[in-house]
């Protein structure tokens, strides 16, 4: 069956500076740098990594609202990295994106039946306002805001963070899309409100089928929830595998160092923390080699010389690290 | 009424509105002056437009029982050439600032929308329209063309849109970095429907504001050119009124009267609309309504019931 989602070695580079009348500067910052990355259908992956590691810059080009510098992007099994016009527009029904921060991705102008309907609007579809209608309810339903109808005239402001996040998703249900971009949908809610709209993605996994890209930095939400992990290091992927798998035997030391980090709340299974030392590098100068060398607790001479490449561990687990291999 | 969900925010502004005095003190001087326009033959004691019969005693007549404001140079009635004056200076002021706010919010919202070279070219122009002194302009090009009412209108009104469109564009570059707009734009909207959509309906309340504080400019500038001897010269204006009287030798006759009245109208409307404009700013931040947690009456504690004693 096709991968709902294929990426090869997908690239997007922004110019560093500004480009003035006399200089240009050449330098780029290198935010996604070479994804390669299949999803099937129905799979919610979980993609990891630190702020700026290039997780929402790979949202964005996914979503086409940034053209890729190099690589391809396939859809259900078509290229569509060169998407133009109206079938770029017609690829955005089926990808949709659910944003961070629920309080700012609402117009605090349109009451919920306008902020749901607005996809319907925008790709002119189900014009008739009663069959509209019934599709927003339905979405809105769907999203968990029950009854509906007592939402529809609802301005923002008069919702919760966790209800507003609830409507945002039943805009993105609207079209019936095939992908879900969730970028860090649950970062800015009530920790008793993430349980829920956690819940209400799996539960819309499960009912629709649809497969979610799960963008985050926080393993703790994903650990029950995603089928695989991807964790990034700037811009690129630098362990994939089976949640089960990454959690348990994580074989690359940046996602060793980023567990290591993760709460655990009995003090008698804490065990020592791996600290990373220095920042992440920035992403206009790469490091030679392995990116990951400068910080790497265990690196060798040879990582400073070497990219290492995605070194298969299991059928479904890889890491990109050159001690894997002995 | 579920049909139109725009109706509950109007409702809720006119909620907002009654319960700000400045809003509604504005907006009552201004209807009194626009009652006293419109209904100006029916309420004028005189016709300022009829011939005139002068004779020695009836020019720079004290105010009395005939002439309850008194009468000017040529002998005419002053408080019915003050209520018809008000015609001009509301026309002047409300069709000026129409065009004004017309050509600033457009100028300012695709600069601040479309960005790179259109909005450098746009704010390159108004900063050059800025920084031209307004009244020296108006003036030339009003003595240039002719003093007619449209004229007047028009001049006022294509140089007064540069604060306009400064505010709109900085309000509109704030509005398109939020993230409704970036998620309007992951569904796929065109820039038509943003700046319909989220764009528009959110410069709209500044646009009122503005459009209310340029009315009192527009009014000020009219004054000013028909003191300084430019005002369509068939149309009585409080601006000219006090032209005739400082040039007719209003104050060594000491008829007061016949400066501090078109004086009055025009502070009276300048400060109308500019408590009204205060005012609907204040209003029309929605988010002095009411909170999703106000729902719910049953989470504010209610004082405890005083105890009987037996």
């Amino acid at each position: 069956m096709t991968p709902a989602l294929r990426l090869v070695s997908l690239k997007k580079h922004f110019a560093a500076g500004r480009a003035g009348f006399f200089h240009r500067d050449p330098r780029l910052v290198h935010a996604v740098d070479g994804i390669s990355l299949e999803v099937a259908h129905g799979e919610i992956l979980a993609l990891v990594g630190e702020s700026g590691c290039g997780k929402s810059t790979l949202a964005l080009t996914l979503l086409g609202l940034e053209k890729p510098t190099s690589g391809e992007i396939h859809f259900e099994g078509t290229d569509v990295t060169h998407l133009r016009g109206a079938a770029l527009k017609d690829m955005h029904r089926r990808i949709q994106m659910v944003f961070q921060d629920p309080y700012e991705s609402l117009n605090p102008m349109m009451t919920v039946e306008e902020a749901v309907a607005e996809p319907l609007e925008v790709h002119s579809l189900l014009k008739n306002s009663a069959a509209r209608r019934t599709r927003v309810i339905q979405a809105l339903e769907d999203a968990g805001l029950k009854p509906a109808d007592s939402f529809l005239d609802r301005l923002p402001h008069q919702l919760s963070g966790g209800q507003r996040q609830r409507v945002v998703i039943a805009a993105a249900l609207v079209l019936e899309p095939t992908i879900l971009l969730a970028d860090e949908p649950v970062s800015m809610l009530d920790v008793s409100i993430r349980a829920e709209i956690l819940n209400l993605l799996a539960e819309i996994r499960a009912r629709r089928s649809i497969t979610i890209l799960f963008i985050t930095h926080d393993f703790g939400t994903i650990a029950h929830f995603a089928d695989r992990i991807a964790v990034m290091y700037l811009g690129r992927i630098v362990e994939i595998g089976a949640t089960e798998e990454v959690l348990r035997d994580p074989q690359h030391p940046y996602t060793q160092a980023l567990l290591s980090a993760v709460p655990v709340p009995n003090p008698r299974l804490r065990q020592k923390r791996l600290i990373l030392q220095g920042e992440t590098p920035n992403p206009i100068d790469l490091p030679s080699g392995c990116r990951f060398h400068p910080r790497c607790p265990v690196a060798e001479d040879r990582c400073r010389l070497t990219d290492p490449p995605a070194v298969p561990l299991s059928a479904t687990h890889s890491a990109a690290c050159l001690l894997v291999e002995d | 009424m579920t049909d139109q969900p725009t109706l509950i925010t109007g409702r809720a502004f006119w909620r907002g509105f009654r319960r700000n005095r400045i809003a509604v003190a504005g907006l009552a001087m201004l209807l009194i002056a626009l009652a006293a326009a419109v209904f100006a033959p029916a309420v004028a004691p005189y016709d300022p437009y009829a011939p005139v019969a002068i004779t020695v005693e009836s020019i720079y007549q004290r105010p009395g029982p005939a002439h309850w404001l008194g009468t000017d140079d040529a002998g005419k009635d002053v408080l019915s050439n003050f209520i018809f004056g008000a015609r001009v200076s509301l026309t002047v002021g409300i069709f000026a600032s129409f065009i004004s706010v017309v050509i600033g919010g457009l100028i300012g919202i695709s600069a601040g929308y479309f960005g790179g070279r259109l909005e450098r070219w746009l704010m390159r122009f108004t900063d050059f329209m800025l920084v031209i002194p307004d009244l020296p302009l108006i003036v030339v090009i009003v003595a240039i063309t002719r003093p007619s009412l449209t004229n007047i209108i028009l001049v006022i009104g294509l140089l007064g849109w540069t604060t306009t469109a400064r505010l709109v564009r900085s309000q509109t570059l704030s509005i398109k970095e939020r993230k409704f707009v970036l998620r309007a734009r992951s569904i796929g909207a065109g820039h038509l429907h943003i700046l319909r959509r989220h764009i528009f309906p959110l410069v709209l309340p500044l646009l009122v504001v503005n459009s209310v504080l340029i009315i009192s400019l527009a009014i000020l500038n009219e004054s000013t050119l028909s003191f300084l001897g430019l005002s369509d010269p068939t149309r009585i204006s409080w601006g000219q009124m006090l032209n005739y009287a400082f040039e007719r030798g209003a104050m060594s006759s000491r008829a007061w009267w016949v400066l501090v009245t078109p004086g009055f109208g025009i502070v009276w409307l300048v400060l109308g609309f500019t408590l009204l404009g205060h005012g609907l700013e204040q209003v029309l931040n929605p988010r002095t309504e009411w909170h999703h947690l106000t729902d719910h009456p049953r989470m504010v504690s209610l004082p405890a019931p005083l105890n009987p004693q037996p």
